[in-house]
């Protein structure tokens, strides 16, 4: 297991380093000069002239980069133009609302997902079955932040049960944090549960059929368990894939729903970002988030291993 | 039996559901400037955030336009998107997947920075790409295009790692046909099936991402009204006006409904491996 964990981890080196080289050179490649960009329109040539020497444009591509990854690797992710604060300062705030957010919105979109897929793949061809796959392809086709503004006005504005934005912490008490993201989670999880409901139930169909489901409800066993821990536990490996999937799906999810919601999280401070031509704090997101991306399916390929003891590599 | 189009519409549908929602919103896009009744930038001062009525059938919005109007224009932009993204990604996801696919040597290289690409959100990469390149509609359709080719190159090439070790492709190399022409003649038409499923799917990918730039101001500029950008004005008001989000909404995932499905019919009945699961 060990050896394997390694490997992984080793095999992951190279993705890293695309993301960076792509990261870095993407405000490079880009058409104009990344100084007069981000000096703004009102700057002069002598403020271009300082803010390409602060930035080190004025260097050759390799020795940038070098500094670039030097400095991320100390921990250095860059300082912000627009507010001079370092942006490890400031995305460190934000942290905990994106995170909530995150986790949340999985947890839910797996608590709905799993028991549709399961329901419908037991029943299939049923009314049930009908019903959980109209949900699977409508939940996947509306576009998340209608989802959150349909909320709001059901649930804010017409019943007034939770309120329509902003994110109270958990320092200020549990109930008021939960009561201030119920909405953003739902409206991020319902297009997650209908993939993660849709790939359940497309696994669960096929392992119900297999030889050793008729011999556990030839022995009797109740058929909770039969499909609980006979089926579940064999189609879980493309059901933890989609839940990969979905947390890369939900850091854009956020971006969107931080907006609708006014959630002070990490989405808000990318968009603010892009708005202002912020560009080290854009590149900074953009390495932060596709670096946890990695890692997810680190840890997803070693659930893998754990999950099915016949995977390796 | 040769199964046609047809024969796979009427034995599915939802596919069949799908193909008729759809065409009728490549029509309402083709036409919407017959079916207008107003111009849709039209400002209208005494008119403002009015609710839907006879005169504006889904109100008006904060600067007195038709939201009714400006909804059937906007499909144009949602479905100009879609199928510029849906071609382009089609195009050079081939070109690229069978290089990749045939070639072991530049592979490895290739499919690294595909992977290094998909590493981004994709919602994140485009923001990025637009704060870059400025907000325009042809950039959307670039940026869409650049962060969803990498999943028209993984399909085209996972086609052709099979396709290389099938018999027919091996009697062509046996005869001394061009590796050019191996690629071109023997292995591209095959991947037809996975590619068109893909660039389905792509497709409605495309609108929802177009919708969510525009949304955040990032895509396509105010003066056009597109889906997206019409709800990212109307979110202002939207505890008074709901009607200014609700209904491009409505009619976006509609036609992103209808592209799913069309995708779905495609895939059980192109792809025998899928057809069996669902």
């Amino acid at each position: 297991m060990s050896v394997y964990i390694v490997r992984r981890l080793l095999a992951s080196i190279p993705v890293i380093l695309m993301v960076g080289i792509i990261t870095f050179s993407i405000l490079h490649i880009s058409p104009g000069d990344p100084a007069v960009l981000m000096a703004g329109e009102e700057a002069t040539p002598e403020d271009v002239e300082k803010m390409r020497q602060a930035l080190g444009f004025d260097k050759p591509f390799y020795v940038q980069f070098g500094v670039w990854v030097g400095n991320l690797l100390r921990g250095d992710l860059g300082t912000s133009i627009f507010s001079k604060h370092s942006i490890a300062s400031l995305m460190a705030p934000r942290l905990q609302p994106t995170l909530s957010l995150g986790l949340i919105a999985i947890v839910l979109s797996v608590l709905m997902g799993i028991p549709m897929g399961v329901l419908a793949a037991s029943y299939a061809g049923s009314l049930t079955d009908r019903g959980v796959m109209i949900f699977a392809v409508l939940g996947f086709s509306v576009p998340v932040f209608w989802l959150g503004f349909i909320f709001i006005w059901l649930f804010a504005v017409e019943a007034r049960i939770f309120p329509a934005v902003g994110f109270v912490p958990i320092s200020e008490g549990i109930l008021p944090y939960l009561r201030s993201l119920t909405l953003p989670a739902f409206a991020n999880a319902i297009p997650f549960s209908a993939l993660v409901a849709r790939m359940t139930r497309s696994t669960m169909v096929e392992v119900l059929q297999e030889d050793y489901i008729r011999t556990a409800r030839a022995k009797g066993l109740a058929e909770l368990l039969v499909v609980g821990r006979h089926a579940l536990r064999n189609a879980s490996i493309p059901i933890v894939t989609v839940i990969g999937l979905v947390f890369a799906a939900l850091v854009s999810g956020a971006v969107v729903t931080e907006t609708v919601f006014a959630i002070p999280g990490l989405g808000r401070l990318l968009v603010d970002a892009v708005v202002r031509r912020d560009y080290p704090i854009v590149q900074a997101m953009l390495m932060v988030t596709a670096v946890a991306y990695v890692f997810v399916n680190l840890i997803i390929d070693i659930v893998y291993a754990y999950l099915d003891p016949r995977i390796r590599y | 039996m040769i199964q046609g189009p047809v024969y796979a519409l009427r034995r599915n549908p939802n596919m069949m559901l799908g193909a008729v929602i759809l065409a009728l919103v490549m029509v309402i896009a083709v036409f919407s400037p017959l079916l207008t009744r107003t111009d849709p930038s039209k400002l209208s001062p005494f008119e403002r955030l009015e609710s839907p009525r006879a005169s504006h059938w889904f109100g008006t919005d904060h600067l007195g336009r038709d939201v009714f109007d400006r909804t059937l224009v906007g499909s144009r932009i949602s479905l100009l998107v879609g199928f510029s993204v849906g071609i382009i990604t089609s195009v050079a996801g081939l070109a690229i997947g069978l290089v990749a696919g045939y070639y072991r040597r530049v592979d490895d290289v290739i499919m690294r920075f595909m992977d290094g690409l998909m590493a981004f959100p994709s919602l994140l990469l485009a923001l990025a790409l637009i704060s870059l390149l400025g907000a325009s509609v042809v950039n959307v359709i670039l940026v869409i295009c650049v962060v969803d080719t990498p999943r028209m190159v993984r399909v085209v090439r996972g086609a052709v790692l099979t396709l290389r070790e099938q018999q027919f492709v091996e009697a062509a190399n046996a005869i001394g046909t061009p590796a050019w022409r191996v690629l071109l003649r023997h292995i591209a038409p095959n991947t037809f099936a996975p590619v068109m499923v893909q660039a389905t799917f792509i497709f409605a990918l495309a609108i929802i991402v177009e919708a969510n730039l525009s949304f955040l101001g990032a895509g396509v500029p105010p003066s056009i009204p597109s889906w997206g950008n019409i709800m990212g004005e109307g979110r202002t008001y939207l505890q008074i006006a709901v009607w200014v989000t609700f209904f491009p909404g409505l009619f976006l995932s509609f036609s992103v409904l209808s592209i799913n499905l069309v995708g779905d019919g495609l895939r059980d009945t192109l792809d025998p491996r899928f057809s069996r699961r669902a």
